[in-house]
């Protein structure tokens, strides 16, 4: 059974609908890429799994229908998102960004664990742990956020634009430190990006979306042998 | 010293225990749900009513406040879910117009059940004064202090170091995130409206003594509360507090010593120590300075 299915989702704000019927299939610890041009979809799609705007058609989780529930509800069950520009609570400490992110577990002491494990793999985190995560740079901010949802102990993370706003260097950074966390935890991953060569990096497979429709979809052989993927998104 | 001056700060300190009383009211609504609510003050009057009616059919005092303060908590928690929830989506201006409108229909309310004429409010501390170093401090005033402290010193606690309180401050901080994060927003934010409707009927029941119970009680103290709530950095409980006696003070002063302030422009002084000091420090005196990186 996929971990996360989509079958033909739309989804509206107000009377505009932007998707028109999206399908997507993750498996367990597998990693999907959500590709396309700006305007397409993408941060959408992720939007109607975590119940941000109205959705139709259907959403399930393991088999559940998720579709209609309230974004902590989704949260709840084991799905992490980290929204595009990272969502990083501004006026709260690093840890304390950290510990929001623990807010539903019940484990105190795996809790903190978690926390000094986090600290190991980032160091320049845990050097300002008690540093204002607005002071941080755009790419320890995106690390905050990616832990932040790593706290929570997903089954399945959403990732929207991680490399959003950072130099290709700091962005490079982000997307291996996001494929050490996949590698620790064996989490299933969403991730949508516009830079496909980043995307691949990651993800097995991936989707293209075009105006609200999958364009393309096939696995990373497949799309990265297209000529159209190459243009578009590979740079030539 | 002469004691003329003494007594000048001593009172003013008392006062500014008064107007500290709301302004911690104010802080906690604002760290909890990054808005000001200008219907804080009428929300404690009718509160602070509420415990005058049971203290007139026979309860004692402090169970009268004891039960109020519970009463106002589920009121509070009633207002956010029944009436602010509706603006919170829309822009933060609609939901702080709003507590504007509260502020006028509650103390119509206030007044409809209650009348305008002002009544006598038993004081939880004895009467009578205190003489420290020359000066004349009343018990109630020390009272006031002491429960101040008390109230600064739990909402440290409840903000620093539990989760309810880290929970109020990402809520405060950024709700859409924070949901993402499987925290229920909407009901952390009636337990906000909740706890400050609380502190404000306890504020209520410090000040009714000092100055009669009447619908308009906080009205002038609203300005007051809200000008120590700015200064002290809208964020910081200690800072309202210290605030607050900061104006009381420097209010009482000024009223003395520069005559053409006498006790009519007394009230300017706030609102001119508010811009003074916002000019220098926009963040307020113990409010974080706001860096945003991008």
């Amino acid at each position: 059974m996929p971990v996360l299915e989509l079958d033909n989702v739309t989804a509206a704000y107000g009377k505009a609908e932007v998707l028109h019927g999206i399908g997507l299939k993750v498996e367990p610890g597998g990693a999907v890429g959500i590709l396309g041009a700006n305007g397409a979809g993408k941060t959408t799609t992720l939007r109607a799994v975590s119940g941000m705007v109205k959705t139709g058609g259907q959403v399930t989780f393991n088999g559940r229908k998720i579709t209609g529930l309230r974004p902590d509800q989704v949260a709840g069950l084991g799905i992490s998102h980290v929204p595009q520009g990272r969502g990083t609570l501004a006026r709260l400490s690093v840890r304390d960004n950290l510990l929001v992110g623990a807010y539903r577990r019940k484990d105190s002491r795996g809790v903190a664990v978690d926390l000094e494990h986090y600290f190991e793999l980032f160091p320049q985190l845990a050097a300002r742990r008690n540093n204002l995560a607005a002071a941080l740079s755009g790419g320890e901010q995106q690390l905050l956020a990616i832990g932040r949802a790593f706290m929570s102990k997903p089954e399945l993370m959403l990732l929207d634009e991680p490399s959003l706003g950072l130099a290709p260097s700091t962005a490079q950074g982000v997307y291996e430190a996001i494929a050490e966390l996949r590698r620790h935890s064996g989490l299933s991953m969403v991730v949508v990006e516009q830079n496909a060569a980043l995307a691949f990096s990651i993800v097995e497979e991936a989707i293209v979306l075009e105006t609200g429709h999958v364009a393309l979809a096939g696995t990373r052989d497949e799309l990265m042998g297209m000529d159209a993927i190459r243009e578009a998104y590979l740079g030539g | 010293m002469d004691s003329i001056f003494l007594q000048l700060v001593v009172d003013g300190l008392a006062n500014g225990a008064i107007y500290a009383a709301l302004a911690l009211a104010i802080v906690l609504v604002h760290r909890a749900t990054g808005m000001i609510n200008f219907a804080q003050g009428a929300m404690a009057v009718m509160s602070t009513f509420l415990a005058w009616s049971m203290w007139q059919v026979g309860l004692p005092a402090p169970v009268a406040i004891l039960v109020t303060i519970v009463i106002s908590m589920v009121m509070g928690a009633a207002v956010e879910r029944l009436v602010i929830r509706r603006f919170e989506q829309g822009s933060e201006h609609t939901a702080v117009i709003v507590t504007v409108g509260l502020l006028v229909l509650f103390t119509g309310l206030a007044g409809l059940f209650w009348g305008y004429t002002a009544v006598e409010f038993p004081s939880l501390f004895p009467l009578g004064t205190l003489n420290i170093a020359g000066a004349f401090v009343s018990y109630q005033s020390l009272g006031n202090i002491a429960v101040l402290l008390l109230v600064v010193l739990g909402l440290q606690l409840l903000f620093k170091k539990t989760k309810l309180g880290l929970a109020l401050r990402a809520v405060a901080d950024n709700p859409e995130s924070s949901s993402l994060s499987g925290i229920p927003v909407g009901n952390l934010l009636m337990v906000g409206w909740g706890l400050a409707a609380a502190l404000g009927a306890l504020a209520g029941a410090l000040i009714a003594p000092k100055v009669f119970l009447d619908p308009h009680m906080l009205d002038q103290v609203l300005v007051y509360a809200l000008a120590a709530a700015i200064l002290g950095g809208l964020n910081s409980p200690l800072g309202a507090v210290v605030a607050a006696m900061l104006i009381g003070v420097v209010e009482n002063l000024a009223g003395h010593y520069i005559t053409i302030i006498g006790d009519d422009l007394k009230i300017a002084v706030p609102l001119i120590a508010m811009f003074i000091i916002l000019l220098v420090r926009p963040q307020g005196l113990f409010g974080q300075k706001e860096v945003v990186r991008v």
